[in-house]
C-alpha cells in the first residue's frame, strides 16, 4: 500500500479554483439551433441518419453508431434539420455535422420508453442506444467499456468523482443534486455486469460530496467512499486505480487488464436516468468560469448549443476573449471559434484573456528534474525531450514514453517554460511510428 | 468575422517558478555569506565579488553577442557563477584582478558557453574555474590571509591544513568564519542559513547535502576526526549547499541525489585524510559531476505499470491509452 501514497503525492502543485463549487445548476433554455457533430467520442464517426428538411424530436437519432467503438448521436432540441455539412473540431478532425433550427417547442420523441433490461448483453444495448460517451472528458463510448473481454474477472468498480482539473465542479455536483441517480446507476452497473466491490473516489477537496456520499451508502456492503488527496491528476485512470486500489495498470494495456471498470460519476447517473425514462444523451452540465466570464456558474445545456450562447447565458464575457478551453486548463483543447458546438464529453468551457492566454517564452531547460519528480506515471520527461530530440526511437521505448498521460504536470512545473507536454505528446507519436514519417 | 482566438496545446496554465526566480533565491541564499565576507575580510570582499560578477555576465553577454544567441543574463545564472567563484577565493586577489577575470572566462565561456550555455555544461563551472585557478595560481589561490587583524600578507593556514583542538573555542571561529580563507567559505552560520532558505523555498532537494554532509560525518568519526570540525571547515558547507546542488551538474531523482551525495562525501574525505591535499570538495564535486550522466541512467524511476525490459526484442508499444 505505499505505492498508493507515493502515487498520490507527486505531481504538480496544480492550484484548485472551484469557484463555482457552490452553484447549483442552472438550466439554459434551448437555442435555436444545435449543431451536432457525429464524433463527439473516441472511435469512428456515426453516420447521419436524418436529411435535410427532416422533423425531429428531443431524443431522435440523427446520427447512428458505425461500428462497435462508436456511440449514437441525438437531437436536443425539437424542430427541423437544415443543414448537415462538415466541421471542423476543435481537434482538428472534419466530421459531418447535423444542424437542427429548434421550433422552441423541445417536443420529447413519443417513441422514446424506457429500455426493457434484463442482463448484461441487453444493459450494454441499451447503453449504446442511448449514445453515452465518458463524461469525464475523453469520450469514450460507455458500451463498449462495459463489455470487457474479460467479463469474469472484473471485480471492482470506480466511480471516478476526483474531478482534479482545475475551475471545474460539474461532477461534484452531480454527486450533490442527484446522489440517487448515482446510486442507482452504480447498482446497475453492479448487477449486469457482477462486480462486487465498488468504490466512489472523490478529492477531499469536494467534503460534501464525500459526506452525502459517505450518509448515503452507510451500511451498504460492497461500496466503499474513498476521499483522496486533492493532487491533480488524481483523476486520471491509470493513477485513480493505484490509488484506489494499489494495482498498476500494465503498460499498453487496459484498465480491464487489472480487473477494474472506471466509470465517471455523470456517465453512471446517466445510466440510471436513461433506464428510467429512455431519453437519450442530449443535455450536459458544463462549468462555465474563467477570467472573463461576468458569471461563472453550472449550466445544464442543450448538446450542440454554441459557446458564444452559453458564455451569454452566463452574463457575457467583460472583454474579448483571447483564449477559450474546452474542459480543464490542464488538459482541455484551445479552441479556434466561439461557434463551436458543446459536445457530450465537455465538462467545462473556460474564458481568459490576453494576459493568462499567452505562455511565457520558453528558456533553455536547466536540468531541474521538476517535471521528473513531479510526474504522475514516474517518467523522465527530460531524458524523453533529449532522446526525442535525437530521433533515438529505441531510447523513447526505453524511457516508456508511450505510458504518458499527457496530464500537462511536466509543462505545468517547467521553471524554463518549456512547452514539455507538447513534447512528449510528439515523442509519442514518434515512438509509435518507429521513426517513420 | 475576426477571430483572435489563441490556440496553444495544453496545459493551458502554468505555475510562478521561473528559472530566473530560482537563480534569484540562489542568489538570495548567497547574500548573507556575502555579507560575512566583507565583516570578516573588509570591504575587499565586496570589491572582489563585484569583479568577478560582472566579469562572468560580461564574458556571458559578450560570447552570446559575438556568436548571435540571444542574450541570456536575464537568467541570472551567471551572477550566481560570479559569486560562487569569488568565493573561492583569498581577499588578496583584488590585487590581482586578472586572476578572477580569468577565472570567470574559464568558467562562463569554456565550462559553460562552449557547452551550449546554460543546462549543457558537464560540470560547475565555478568549481572547474577555482581548479584551473588553484592549479594555475597556487599561490595566489591559497594566500589565506585575515585582513581584519592587520596582517595583510601573512598567510595563517586555515583549520583544516593546521589540524587544531576541536574545543569550543575552535567551532565557535568555524561557526563565525574568523578566521583565514577564501572570502566565501569561512562563516559556517550564514552558509547554513544560506542552504536553510534554499530548502525552505524549495530551490534545491535537502536530501544532496543531507547525504554528502552526513557521509562525511560518519567517515570523519570512523576515521578518528572530529566530525564537526571537519564538517564546518573548508569548502564543504558552500559545496554541500550551493554547487553539489547545480541542477545541471547533479542526478535528476531522489536516489540519484542520494548516491551523488553519498559518492561526494566519500571522495571528499578520502582526500582530506590520505590524500596530499587539505582539501577535496571541489575535486569531489567535479568528479561526481562527470559521473552525473551515469547516475541518472542508473537511478531512472520505474514508471507506473511499466513492462519489465525483456532480453529479447520487443514491440515499443502500441501507444498510451488516453487516461
Amino acid at each position: 500500500m505505499k505505492n498508493v501514497f507515493k502515487r498520490a503525492a507527486l505531481g504538480g502543485a496544480v492550484p484548485h479554483r472551484k469557484h463555482t463549487a457552490k452553484m447549483e445548476t442552472v438550466k439554459m433554455p434551448a437555442p435555436a439551433k444545435v449543431a451536432l457533430p457525429m464524433i463527439q467520442h473516441i472511435g469512428a464517426p456515426a453516420v447521419p441518419v436524418v436529411k435535410k428538411g427532416d422533423h425531429v424530436y428531443v431524443g431522435t437519432l440523427v446520427g447512428e453508431a458505425a461500428g462497435f467503438v462508436s456511440a449514437s448521436v441525438h437531437s436536443s432540441v425539437s424542430g427541423e434539420v437544415t443543414e448537415i455539412a462538415d466541421v471542423m473540431l476543435p481537434s482538428g478532425v472534419l466530421a459531418p455535422c447535423v444542424v437542427v433550427a429548434s421550433d422552441g417547442l423541445q417536443e420529447r420523441d413519443p417513441a422514446i420508453q424506457p429500455p426493457t433490461v434484463t442482463d448484461h448483453e441487453s444493459f450494454v444495448a441499451a447503453v449504446r442506444k442511448s449514445g453515452l460517451v465518458g463524461l469525464g472528458g475523453a469520450g469514450f463510448p460507455t458500451a463498449v467499456k462495459l463489455s470487457p473481454k474479460n467479463l469474469d474477472a472484473m471485480d471492482t468498480l470506480i466511480i471516478n468523482g476526483a474531478e482534479c482539473e482545475p475551475y471545474i465542479t460539474a461532477d461534484d455536483r452531480e454527486f450533490l443534486e442527484h446522489p440517487e441517480d448515482v446510486l442507482a446507476g452504480i447498482a446497475a452497473v453492479k448487477k449486469y455486469l457482477g462486480i462486487k466491490k465498488v468504490i466512489i473516489a472523490i478529492e477531499r477537496n469536494k467534503p460534501e460530496a464525500i459526506d452525502l456520499m459517505f450518509s448515503l451508502t452507510k451500511g451498504e456492503s460492497g461500496i466503499t467512499v474513498k476521499p483522496l488527496i486533492s493532487k491533480y491528476p488524481q483523476g486520471a485512470e491509470k493513477i485513480l486505480i493505484e490509488s484506489c486500489t494499489g494495482r498498476e495498470v500494465p503498460q499498453g494495456g487496459l484498465p480491464a487488464d487489472v480487473g477494474v471498470l472506471v466509470m465517471n460519476v455523470a456517465s453512471v447517473s446517466f445510466v440510471s436516468k436513461y433506464l428510467k425514462t429512455g431519453m437519450p444523451l442530449v443535455t450536459k452540465r458544463l462549468t462555465v468560469d474563467g477570467d472573463l466570464v461576468k458569471e461563472p456558474k453550472n449550466v445544464e445545456v442543450c448538446i450542440g448549443t454554441s459557446y458564444r450562447e452559453v458564455f451569454d447565458f452566463c452574463g457575457g464575457l467583460t472583454e474579448e476573449p483571447a483564449k477559450i478551453i474546452m474542459g480543464g486548463p490542464m488538459m482541455g483543447t484551445a479552441v479556434m471559434d466561439m461557434d463551436f458546438p458543446v459536445l457530450k464529453q465537455n465538462n467545462a468551457l473556460l474564458a481568459f484573456g490576453p494576459k493568462a492566454a499567452h505562455l511565457p517564452e520558453p528558456g533553455p531547460c536547466i536540468r531541474c528534474a521538476r517535471c521528473i519528480v513531479s510526474c504522475p506515471m514516474g517518467l523522465s520527461p527530460v531524458e524523453i525531450a533529449g532522446a526525442f530530440t535525437k530521433g533515438d526511437v529505441d531510447g523513447l521505448g526505453k524511457l516508456k514514453t508511450d505510458l504518458c498521460i499527457e496530464c500537462g504536470t511536466c509543462t505545468y512545473v517547467c521553471p524554463a517554460k518549456r512547452p514539455v507536454t507538447q513534447t512528449m505528446r510528439l515523442a509519442k507519436q514518434m515512438q509509435k511510428q518507429g521513426g517513420k514519417k | 468575422m475576426a477571430n483572435n482566438l489563441i490556440v496553444t496545446s495544453s496545459p493551458h496554465i502554468q505555475d510562478s517558478a521561473t528559472t530566473r526566480k530560482l537563480m534569484g533565491h540562489v542568489i538570495i541564499a548567497l547574500l548573507p555569506t556575502v555579507a560575512a565576507s566583507a565583516i570578516i575580510f573588509g570591504w575587499e570582499a565586496l570589491l572582489l565579488t563585484g569583479v568577478t560578477v560582472a566579469a562572468c555576465v560580461g564574458f556571458e553577454a559578450l560570447y552570446c553577442l559575438l556568436m548571435k544567441k540571444k542574450n541570456p543574463v536575464g537568467d541570472l545564472s551567471a551572477v550566481v557563477t560570479g559569486i560562487l567563484l569569488a568565493f573561492n577565493m583569498p581577499v588578496t586577489m583584488v590585487h590581482e584582478l586578472y586572476i578572477p577575470i580569468i577565472g570567470a572566462f574559464i568558467a562562463v565561456v569554456l565550462v559553460k558557453q562552449l557547452f551550449g550555455g546554460l543546462g549543457m555544461n558537464f560540470a560547475n563551472p565555478a568549481i572547474v574555474a577555482r581548479i584551473v585557478l588553484a592549479i594555475s595560481f597556487t599561490d595566489s589561490m591559497t594566500r589565506w590571509v585575515f585582513p581584519q587583524n592587520g596582517v595583510d600578507v601573512l598567510a595563517s593556514a586555515t583549520p583544516l591544513a593546521a589540524n587544531p583542538p576541536a574545543d569550543g573555542q575552535t567551532l565557535m571561529t568555524l561557526l563565525m568564519g574568523n578566521y583565514g580563507g577564501v572570502i566565501g567559505e569561512t562563516c559556517a552560520i550564514t552558509l547554513l542559513l544560506g542552504g536553510v532558505y534554499l530548502i525552505a523555498t524549495k530551490t534545491i532537494n535537502a536530501v544532496l547535502p543531507i547525504a554528502y554532509l552526513g557521509t562525511v560525518a560518519v567517515f570523519s568519526i570512523l576515521a578518528g576526526q572530529n566530525a564537526l570540525v571537519q564538517l564546518l571547515s573548508g569548502g564543504l558547507l558552500l559545496g554541500a549547499f550551493f554547487m553539489a546542488t547545480d541542477y545541471v551538474t547533479s542526478p535528476f531523482t531522489f536516489t540519484g541525489k542520494l548516491a551523488f551525495g553519498i559518492g561526494l562525501g566519500l571522495l571528499t574525505c578520502l582526500i582530506r585524510f590520505y590524500a596530499n591535499m587539505p582539501e577535496g570538495v571541489s575535486y569531489s564535486i567535479l568528479i561526481m559531476n562527470l559521473l552525473v550522466p551515469y547516475l541518472n541512467v542508473l537511478t531512472r524511476q520505474k514508471p507506473l505499470g511499466a513492462r519489465k525490459e525483456k532480453k529479447h526484442k520487443e514491440n515499443t508499444g502500441e501507444g498510451g491509452a488516453k487516461a
